[in-house]
């Protein structure tokens, strides 16, 4: 570590990274995209920070706990599911808000299930390979 | 629908969910406090006593999964009325009795909580119309049972009575439960008020056996029947209000009521008759004769509790008119004496720390009050007149003599058993409190109010029903009766019945329990040199058996789970192609293969080849970084093909795990140990055929997929209705997030689980430097 050329780009990819990350996150129930993929380019921002400075910095700019980002997720997930049940329709009934907001499209509980997705998947990722850096 | 009942059971939950906040405001009345909703409840349904020994019934649904016929349906009826009043009624005195008992004791809290708890389930048994509520409620009081024996949980006693009686009893619940949804199918309802009607439809069907004995197993668990008794006498490790409440009152009647509730189905056939009459003599005489070798009060309470209970099974199996009134009057005397017994022992021991009957002597001076309620229940416990035990007695009597062709035998029977109880209430009610004040480890003084109350009030409750029967005894057995036999029936009680045979065994009990009171210490040396028949008993059995269980787990634990990543591996692939194999020769198809391969581009022979030969040097590879990376080559080979065929979305998840996978191996490569071949050319043989049989496998499958769908393709669905029904034009992403979506919360839910299970592993290991020894090893 400690490769100048690496702290630079790294500085710069990762902003660029994380929006892409949620780009790919929003535009993926109607192209290619998805709270997965997404949820994994956001990993790799985090990683690639950790590895141009150090895992403790990423954890700072990471601010959370990946384990709470996991838990986050999973709730999220979940109430996307409770809201069509709590509206006195099945368990996970998709519901969508009736006009498109600008930028993000429209917005369902679909999308917020993915972002549920988007957090799991980057709390694990970085859970795991923090955990394994840093041991 | 009536919402009182529903109301009841929320109020108690609420309730329990409240007491340890309650018990920390209040701590010096906390239980006066918390006894004034059972209070309450057990004087709302005994002003609807009247009602329903005029046949009404309240009941209250709840639709819960009614595509599975459960329905949250209650229904009192005068059966139910009976154990709810004395659920309410004693559950309102042990909460006072045990704010006296656990005075000061720091989880005084979660002990009411607890027995709240209970109070809410056990009320829930008796009053569910459905058959698959009321499991629910039956195990919902086994876990407070098993909360309850083990409360002082740090003494292995408890924790061991307490696992006991739960495996027991809840293993005895699930065969209940597959015996319930057994007759569902059968009757076509999970009601119970339903099925009673269907007695005719039920008893023909082929099943109706097996429906019978898993359910009868049920009964026979929870209301400690022989062979299943011996975790009874192991709860009275729980402290004494527990034992009063659950043990002797309440909670192992909960068979008894299962019997008496289902009895319009079962009674009246042979398997019936022999079987719950067989398993209750036989538990009668086992508990009597076993309570002789005690010394305990609360041992020998316990052991003949068993002993009433299998007395009320045996009534309830014979099932006549007569019987069924039997059952239910001597249910009652014995839920107010024992309740009684059982709290005036617990004051005994609280007051002089001791619970050893032939240490314990003259505590009349120094315990007044305990020692009135004692007496006043040990009258009823021997039968004697003018307590309402007498007059259960009597009607046992002329029960088992009416009993042709078995009345003799089980005349005898209850003989044995009465005079042993005679015996045991004198040693009980009498022999603490008479004669010269004995040596106890505590100075011997007055029990607080709380804890003479309810034993006082109990008592002397049973001596006024039987002073008073018509008024305060009949009503109650009339409609419980009623309800067990589903038809109207009139009960009349008297203490005086004339010169009959009944008085006559009546005085013989007396004499002979009596004899047996005078004799006590002779016969129970006597029993003391026959411990060690104790070792064939049911007990030692559980013992070995559970013993065995531990041992064949951890022997099979450690054969499946050896902690070599490639003996996993090998498990899985080997089962995945024995399992499909096996689907796919018993399908007998021939494989077809697809003869259309369509044009072949040069750059897919080329990527092809690439991953074919990247695999090839994997296995020749000696150094761990080229590894890496050749598997990195098929990875993004296989994410090229995914794009080639369309695919974007699967290729750009392979692309991005594939490079983490990288990472995560350049974190961890300079920590592994030096790359070397440790395996024998033999185990890689068996490794290679390992490989190629999987490798086998999957080619074949794929083949016989695409050459022939076999199922219509879900996918034209997907595709069609994507944005219709989903809003959403990206048909992967709509099936993750919106068709499937409870499958990715699964998977979700299971990634970060292997997330937690990666940091546990690295982070939590305890003792890293520790070698583990396999059970089966240390053994030698």
């Amino acid at each position: 570590m400690g490769s100048i050329i690496l702290y630079l780009a790294a500085r710069y990819l990762m902003p660029l990274l994380m929006v892409f990350s949620v780009f790919l996150l929003i535009r993926g129930h109607n192209e290619i995209g998805g709270g997965f993929v997404g949820g994994l380019v956001a990993a790799a921002a985090f990683i690639l920070y950790a590895i141009a400075n150090n895992v403790q910095a990423a954890r700072r700019i990471l601010r959370v706990q990946p384990r709470t980002l996991v838990a986050a997720g999973l709730l999220v997930a979940l109430l996307s599911g409770l809201i069509g049940w709590l509206s006195g329709k099945p368990f996970m009934t998709g519901l969508w808000l009736k006009d498109p907001l600008p930028v993000i499209g429209k917005i369902g509980t679909p999308l917020m299930f993915d972002v549920g997705v988007y957090l799991v998947v980057i709390g694990v990722t970085l859970l795991i390979i923090f955990t394994l850096a840093e041991d | 629908m009536d919402i009182i009942l529903p109301t009841a059971v929320l109020l108690l939950l609420i309730l329990s969910a409240l007491a340890p906040f309650i018990q920390q405001a209040q701590s010096q009345r906390a239980g006066w406090l918390m006894a004034i909703l059972p209070a309450g409840l057990f004087l709302t349904l005994l002003g609807r006593l009247p009602a329903i020994l005029a046949g009404q019934v309240f009941a209250y649904q709840l639709p819960w999964a009614e595509r599975l016929g459960v329905t949250f349906s209650l229904y009192l009826d005068g059966l139910g009325l009976l154990f709810s009043l004395l659920i309410l009624g004693i559950g309102a005195l042990v909460l006072i009795y045990g704010g006296g008992y656990l005075h000061g004791h720091h989880q005084l809290g979660r002990f009411y909580a607890f027995i709240l708890f209970f109070m809410a389930a056990m009320f829930g048994v008796v009053i569910s119309d459905n058959a698959l509520t009321l499991f629910v409620f039956w195990e919902l009081t086994s876990i407070s049972s098993f909360l309850l024996i083990g409360f002082d949980h740090e003494k292995e006693a408890s924790r061991y009575a307490a696992l006991q009686a739960l495996l027991v009893t809840g293993g005895g619940g699930l065969a209940m439960l597959a015996g319930l949804v057994l007759l569902g199918q059968i009757g076509g309802s999970y009601e119970i008020s339903q099925l009673n009607q269907l007695g005719d439809v039920l008893r023909n069907s082929p099943l109706f056996l097996p429906a019978f004995l898993l359910i009868l197993a049920g009964a026979l668990t929870k209301s400690a029947q022989y062979p299943f008794h011996f975790w009874l006498p192991g709860a009275m490790a729980a402290p004494t209000p527990v034992s009063a409440y659950l043990h002797s009152a309440t909670m192992v009647k909960a068979g008894v009521y299962l019997l008496a509730r289902l009895s319009p189905i079962f009674a009246g056939t042979a398997e019936w008759q022999v079987l719950v009459t067989g398993f209750g003599l036989a538990t009668l005489l086992a508990g009597a004769l076993l309570a002789i070798g005690q010394v305990d009060l609360k041992k020998l309470l316990a052991y003949t509790t068993v002993a009433s209970l299998g007395t009320m099974v045996m009534l309830l199996g014979w099932g006549s008119d007569l019987t069924v009134k039997a059952a239910m009057l001597y249910l009652l005397a014995h839920a107010l004496y024992k309740g009684a017994l059982f709290l005036v022992a617990g004051a005994v021991d609280h007051e002089t720390g001791s619970r050893d009957v032939s240490k314990l002597s003259g505590l009349r001076r120094s315990m007044p009050r305990t020692a009135l309620a004692g007496g006043l229940a040990a009258l009823s416990m021997a039968g004697l007149p003018p307590a309402l035990g007498f007059i259960a007695k009597e009607v046992l009597y002329e029960t088992t003599l009416a009993a042709q062709p078995v009345a003799g035998w089980l005349t005898a029977g209850a003989l044995i058993g009465n005079a042993i109880l005679v015996a045991v209430s004198g040693l009980v009610g009498l022999k603490p409190f008479i004669g010269k004040p004995g040596e106890t480890p505590r100075h011997a003084h007055a029990a607080p109010l709380s804890l003479d109350l309810p034993p006082l009030l109990l008592a002397s409750l049973g001596l006024l029903a039987g002073l008073m029967p018509m008024t305060l005894a009949a009503p109650l057995v009339q409609a419980s009766a009623q309800a067990a036999l589903l038809q109207p029936l009139k009960v009349k009680l008297a203490l005086w019945h004339g010169l009959n045979p009944m008085l006559a065994l009546s005085a013989l009990t007396l004499a002979l329990g009596a004899a047996l009171y005078a004799g006590w210490r002779p016969v129970w040396e006597l029993t003391a040199r026959l411990r060690w028949l104790g070792r064939f008993g049911p007990a030692h059995a559980y013992q070995v058996g559970l013993e065995n269980l531990r041992r064949f787990a951890s022997w099979l634990t450690y054969r499946l789970q050896n902690g070599y990543l490639r003996f996993y591996l090998m498990t899985i692939i080997l089962t995945t192609v024995a399992l499909a194999g096996l689907a796919y020769l018993r399908g007998a198809n021939e494989i077809i293969l697809r003869n259309d391969w369509g044009t072949i581009n040069f750059y897919e022979i080329v990527l092809g080849a690439l991953i074919i030969l990247a695999a090839l040097t994997i296995i020749r590879t000696r150094s761990r970084l080229a590894t890496i990376a050749i598997m990195g080559i098929v990875g993004y080979g296989l994410a090229l093909i995914y794009l080639l065929y369309g695919a974007p979305d699967l290729a750009m998840i392979q692309f991005a795990i594939e490079t983490l996978t990288v990472i995560l191996f350049v974190l961890v490569v300079y920590r592994l140990p030096k790359f070397t071949r440790l395996t024998s050319p033999p185990a890689r043989l068996a490794d290679f055929l390992v490989a190629m049989t999987g490798g086998l496998l999957m080619t074949i499958l794929t083949l016989i997929v695409t050459a022939r769908p076999v199922v219509p393709h879900i996918s034209e669905f997907f595709m069609q209705n994507a944005l219709r029904l989903a809003n959403g034009r990206n048909v992967v992403n709509v099936i993750l997030v919106d068709f499937r979506a409870f499958d990715t919360l699964g998977e979700i839910t299971v990634l970060a689980l292997a997330g937690i299970g990666v940091y546990a592993l690295i982070r939590l290991t305890i003792g890293r430097h520790e070698i583990i020894i396999p059970p089966a090893e240390k053994e030698d």
